[in-house]
């Protein structure tokens, strides 16, 4: 059987990031999952281990040196295609390894399709699928001939493969001494609370300018919470500083397609819209009935977010309670 | 020194966006187009180096339609030097390999010491072109920087992601991308426009830059097929009468979603 290699991305703790599981299920509609990880030598086990976990039916090592930015993990990824010839490439299209699989794509002069939400197979090769304009049209594309590379857009797929028994290799790796960048410092971003993680949530509750202050951001985090749901902005929010940069849904933000998006004191500007508007139902609070979000709303309100929120969040509260009794 | 600056023409935002539903190329007839409001800040984070250090050479580079030379030359008009324009019609639906092929090509006759770019372009871009760029030009990246600082032989900024902030440098030559954090593109005022019309403009094609966009040695990724989804509708709308956070918190239950 043909080969689909998979980038897999490890986080600072030495864990598979969260886009692990979703790009070895999707990769294995084309061809048998091949994990690649390249990474520090202390976290290659653990990485190596989960990702058998998740269905890698081989898991190619490589050692990178934690300083150094991108240029190891292209020339980790150019001795694999060497060795595997795979029909596929995919890695996430989180920035790193979107910045690493786009070297590779341009030094082997290899098609790239770029934020796929799946991959597959016709009569004639692999097939990538794409929403574009925030889901307003889907497109299908593919090789003229030979592999693929393709980053997955984060939590678009939701398929899980069964665990694979570990079969690791360490992979040859001759460096090309491409110049590349360093890594000089890394502040972790501190998560106070146990939320989800915005990209591929279930629920998100996001906040816009209606807000109003930093301070108030935190009624949009309550009902986060009271929903179980991730916490989102507009780009608005972002630029008044009442949420980091990470939390922005829209065009230049994270796509994110959730059961339920509960849009707050946010006008719904063509470019948030593009970042949400294929969740599958959309809730919208805002005081002015004109507001573009209610065109695309399976349930506004015409109100003010600061009365209509805090009883909402206590009638929730009431429904647990009545449901656990 | 001697900074490249890839602007793309994009259409604007504010309409409505759309993909010819027979090439599945972006709909250019559909929507006014304008500069992308993120290389307005790569050409401004260009701009800001310039402007405290005398001898600065601003170079635009785009790929682009002829008809995208109003947008070029707003780019001149905020302060860039000179304009590469690469127009040749072959290029219509030029791949992200091909499209880097061309974009190294021009700035490798252009000369550079450093390349900014946009990190995102706001058509359905998919972030990889700088890399890309950086990687045919032997260079390395630096990509959706946040901050950028520029000294004689290094450059290094902030790249903030989900899981923190990271502070990078290269030694320079360099390609780096900017994020929107970056601060946004100066106004272009009467005089500028007035002096973007004397600045040197060079229009080149494919063949001058040496690229070959039909080497049946290399695959290119092309459009299969192209589907319009039906537009969402709106559902219901209530006017909050004291007792809309209940009402929404019943629906919320009847959807399955509390
Ligand atoms: C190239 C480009 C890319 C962009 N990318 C993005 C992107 O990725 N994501 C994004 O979000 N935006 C993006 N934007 C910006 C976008 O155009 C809008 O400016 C932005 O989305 C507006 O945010 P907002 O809805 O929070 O603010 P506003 O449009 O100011 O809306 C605030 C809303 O809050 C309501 N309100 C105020 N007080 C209350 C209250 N007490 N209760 C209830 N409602 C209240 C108001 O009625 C208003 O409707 C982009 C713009 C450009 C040009
Ligand atoms: N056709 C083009 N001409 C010049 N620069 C481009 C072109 N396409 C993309 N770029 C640059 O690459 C950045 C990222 O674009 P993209 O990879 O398309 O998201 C843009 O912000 C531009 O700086």
């Amino acid at each position: 059987m043909t080969s689909a290699l998979v980038l897999l991305e490890v986080l600072p703790g030495g864990s598979l990031a969260a886009s692990a599981p979703g790009l070895i299920a999707a990769s294995a509609s084309v061809g048998d999952p091949v994990a690649l990880i390249a990474s520090t030598a202390d976290s290659l086990e653990k990485a190596s281990t989960e990702a058998a976990e998740l269905g890698a039916t081989r898991v190619l090592t490589a050692v990178t040196d934690a300083d150094a930015l991108t240029g190891p993990v292209v020339d980790a990824l150019a001795a694999a295609v060497a060795r595997e010839s795979p029909d596929l490439v995919l890695a996430s299209h989180a920035v790193e390894s979107r910045d690493a699989l786009a070297r590779l794509a341009a030094r082997l002069r290899m098609p790239l399709a770029t934020d796929v939400v799946g991959v597959g197979r016709d009569d004639l090769g692999v097939v990538a699928h794409h929403a574009a304009f925030g889901g307003a049209f889907t497109v299908d594309g593919a090789p003229t001939f030979g592999p693929l590379a393709a980053t997955l857009r984060p939590g678009s797929v939701e398929a899980r493969l069964g665990a694979r028994p570990l079969v690791v290799e360490s992979l040859d790796v001759t460096a090309s001494g491409t110049p590349h960048a360093r890594v000089e410092g890394f502040a972790e971003t501190t998560v106070a609370s146990a939320r989800p993680e915005l990209r591929g949530a279930a629920a998100v509750v996001a906040g816009g300018r209606g807000v109003g202050s930093r301070e108030d951001f935190a009624l949009v985090e309550q009902l986060a919470d009271a929903l179980g749901a991730a916490v989102g902005a507009s780009r608005a929010a972002v630029d008044a500083g009442y949420v980091p940069a990470a939390a922005q849904v829209g065009q230049t933000g994270v796509t994110v397609s959730p059961r339920l998006y509960v849009a707050l004191g946010i006008s719904g500007a063509i470019q948030h819209r593009a970042g949400m508007q294929t969740a599958r139902t959309i809730v919208a609070i805002d005081k002015n009935p004109e507001a573009p979000i209610f065109e695309i709303a399976d349930f506004g309100i015409v109100g003010d977010l600061f009365t209509v929120v805090p009883q909402l969040i206590s009638a929730l509260d009431a429904q647990k309670k009545f449901s656990r009794e | 020194m001697k900074i490249v600056v890839l602007i793309k023409e994009v259409p604007d935002t504010w309409g409505e966006r759309r993909l010819d539903l027979e090439t599945g190329l972006t709909d250019r007839a559909g929507a006014a187009a304008v500069l992308d409001e993120i290389d307005e800040r790569a050409v401004e984070a260009a701009l800001a180096y310039a402007d405290e250090h005398a001898g600065t050479e601003v170079v635009v580079v785009t790929m682009a339609p002829a008809s995208a030379t109003a947008t070029v030359r707003k780019a001149l008009a905020m302060g860039a030097t000179s304009a590469v324009h690469v127009v040749d019609d072959t290029l219509r639906g030029a791949d992200l390999v091909l499209t880097a092929e061309v974009l190294a090509a021009a700035i490798r006759r252009t000369g550079f010491d450093l390349v900014i770019a946009g990190n995102l372009s706001t058509d359905g871009g998919g972030g990889v072109l700088p890399a890309m760029v950086a990687e045919l030009l032997g260079v390395a990246q630096l990509t959706a920087l946040s901050s950028l600082d520029v000294s004689d032989g290094a450059v290094s900024g902030d790249r903030v992601s989900d899981a923190g902030t990271m502070r990078v440098s290269a030694d320079l030559p360099a390609v780096v991308s900017v994020a929107e954090a970056m601060p946004e593109g100066r106004f272009t005022t009467f005089k500028g426009i007035m002096a973007a019309k004397k600045k040197p403009y060079e229009i080149l094609d494919a063949a001058e830059l040496g690229v070959d966009v039909d080497d049946p040695a290399v695959a290119r990724y092309i459009m299969l097929s192209v589907a319009e989804r039906p537009p969402r509708s709106a559902g219901t709308k209530i006017v909050d009468e004291g007792d809309a956070g209940e009402k929404l918190a019943a629906f919320l239950v009847a959807e399955g979603v509390a």
